[in-house]
């Protein structure tokens, strides 16, 4: 009984209150010919991690990929209104197609009216796609707050991702390059954040085509000292 | 489709850079002003109206509520051949509903998006058509007379030079009264070039150096297709 705007048909009001199942964070780069996105597939209800095969990352239309952090089901209702939005475009068969500013302007108008009335899609959204050889990657947020840029993490990938793509980004990465960057940070997420799980997907956008690849986990290292002895360095009682 | 016919002309040409539009600004007396043919509809569109001029209004405001819509909500701009089918469509319910009546107003919108230049002439029946270059209103049939022999070559030329076209076909449909930058209204929109009316000192500058050099041309060209047609251009 609901459609994307929030608004439901009959009298009484439902509203999200706190996400259920949700997805942990989203890390996106652009590089030399195109744009990566990676997020693992884990999908946690609240402390367990309940859920080891979702996917986070879906092509939208010709030109773009979409990536979500956040409550599960939420992307999935994005993903159904959006799937129309390209129909209907689709259908005008006229030449134009929605491209990745158009994706993500809309999306940023939709979570910020619902932010308004108090009734938000729980997600942290990333859009990245290209269209006629420009590249174009941003993040919009259950606030409605929005923005580009090169390289884009949400949730945790904020915190400790971003410093180093950051630090590591160029204009001219080639795909390896971008590769070792996003694993880079991915390990470090892994080690990290606590609802993160040791499968990745990476997906990948150029002028060509997009390609979701299938997940595939990351060589870990335990050995480090602070882990062999993690209370070393919480001696005292305060 | 008789109140298009029976208002002012208006005429449009496209290159694949540039779009021009054109009108012939009628006054009902000396001591009025002319009424507003030509719209800016948004940054890339513009409309040059024949017709009743109220219904021209009414569409121009509806495009432009469209227009800014989309631009609000994909902050892109609205690509021109989505729009014209808007109107059409919202025409063609006024052809089907026996309570109303058509809008008495022939649109030539002309606008760039990202498939390039267009020219589209939105008629009152619902129906629109694409054109390299078109007139409408009356005598318009010496204009589009005129812009049949010069077309082809149309997707070369430059802003300016379809400029001096639509000023030379507004010629025709005056038929031997005097051009001046005051009765005509010139539009353009092109690549890098938003819509805005050109100024009327550069229209009068145009017209002048047209008399000059173009007459003696443009006689050479009618010569040969006028004396069959019967039809009157330029009374010298």
């Amino acid at each position: 009984m609901q459609n994307l705007m929030g608004s439901p048909m009959e009298m009484e009001l439902e509203r999200t209150l706190y996400p259920y199942v949700t997805g942990s964070s989203v890390l996106a780069i652009k590089y030399k010919y195109g744009i990566l996105m990676a997020a693992d597939t884990g999908g946690s209800y609240g402390s367990t991690l309940r859920f080891k095969d979702i996917q986070r990352i879906k092509t939208i239309g010709k030109h773009s990929l979409l990536g979500a952090g956040g409550e599960i089901s939420d992307f999935q209702e994005i993903l159904k209104y959006l799937d129309e939005l390209i129909v209907y475009d689709n259908m005008w068969d006229d030449g134009n197609s929605l491209g990745p500013k158009e994706l993500h302007n809309y999306l940023a108008r939709v979570m910020y009216d619902r932010r308004n009335k108090f009734n938000p899609l729980w997600n942290s959204l990333v859009l990245a796609g290209i269209k006629n050889g420009e590249k174009y990657l941003g993040v919009v947020t259950m606030l409605g707050v929005h923005y580009k840029d090169n390289y884009v993490a949400t949730g945790f990938g904020n915190y400790l991702a971003v410093p180093i793509l950051r630090k590591e980004w160029r204009d001219d990465l080639s795909i390896e390059e971008a590769m070792k960057i996003l694993e880079k940070c991915m390990r470090i997420l892994l080690y990290r954040d606590r609802s993160s799980i040791n499968k990745y997907q990476i997906a990948e956008i150029t002028d060509i085509e997009a390609t979701i690849f299938s997940p595939y986990s990351l060589k870990t290292f335990w050995g480090f000292s602070a882990f062999k002895e993690p209370a070393k360095s919480a001696e005292g009682s305060w | 489709m008789e109140a298009v016919k029976q208002g002012s002309a208006a005429i449009g040409l496209r290159s694949t850079s540039h779009v021009v539009l054109a009108t012939v600004n009628k006054t009902s007396s000396e001591l009025s002003s002319h009424q507003k043919k030509v719209f800016k509809i948004d940054d890339h569109i513009g409309v040059a109206i024949a017709g009743l001029t109220a219904d021209g209004r009414v569409l121009s405001r509806y495009m432009r509520n469209e227009c800014i819509n989309h631009s609000f909500v994909y902050e892109n701009p609205l690509p021109v051949g989505r729009l014209v089918v808007r109107l059409a469509d919202k025409a063609q319910v006024c052809t089907q509903r026996s309570w109303k009546r058509p809008y008495g107003v022939g649109l030539l919108v002309s606008g760039m998006d990202e498939l390039g230049a267009h020219l589209y002439y939105n008629c009152p029946s619902g129906n629109y058509f694409e054109y390299q270059a078109f007139a409408i209103g009356s005598r318009s049939q010496a204009a589009k007379t005129y812009l049949e022999r010069r077309f082809e070559s149309y997707d070369k030329y430059s802003g300016e030079e379809l400029i001096k076209d639509a000023l030379f076909a507004i010629k025709e449909t005056l038929q031997g009264e005097v051009l001046t930058s005051k009765v005509c209204t010139v539009a353009i929109v092109g690549v890098g070039e938003p819509f805005h009316i050109v100024d009327q000192k550069k229209i009068q500058e145009m017209i002048d150096a047209m008399e000059v050099t173009g007459e003696a041309v443009a006689e050479d060209e009618q010569g040969d297709d006028y004396s069959t047609r019967g039809a009157t251009s330029m009374e010298s």
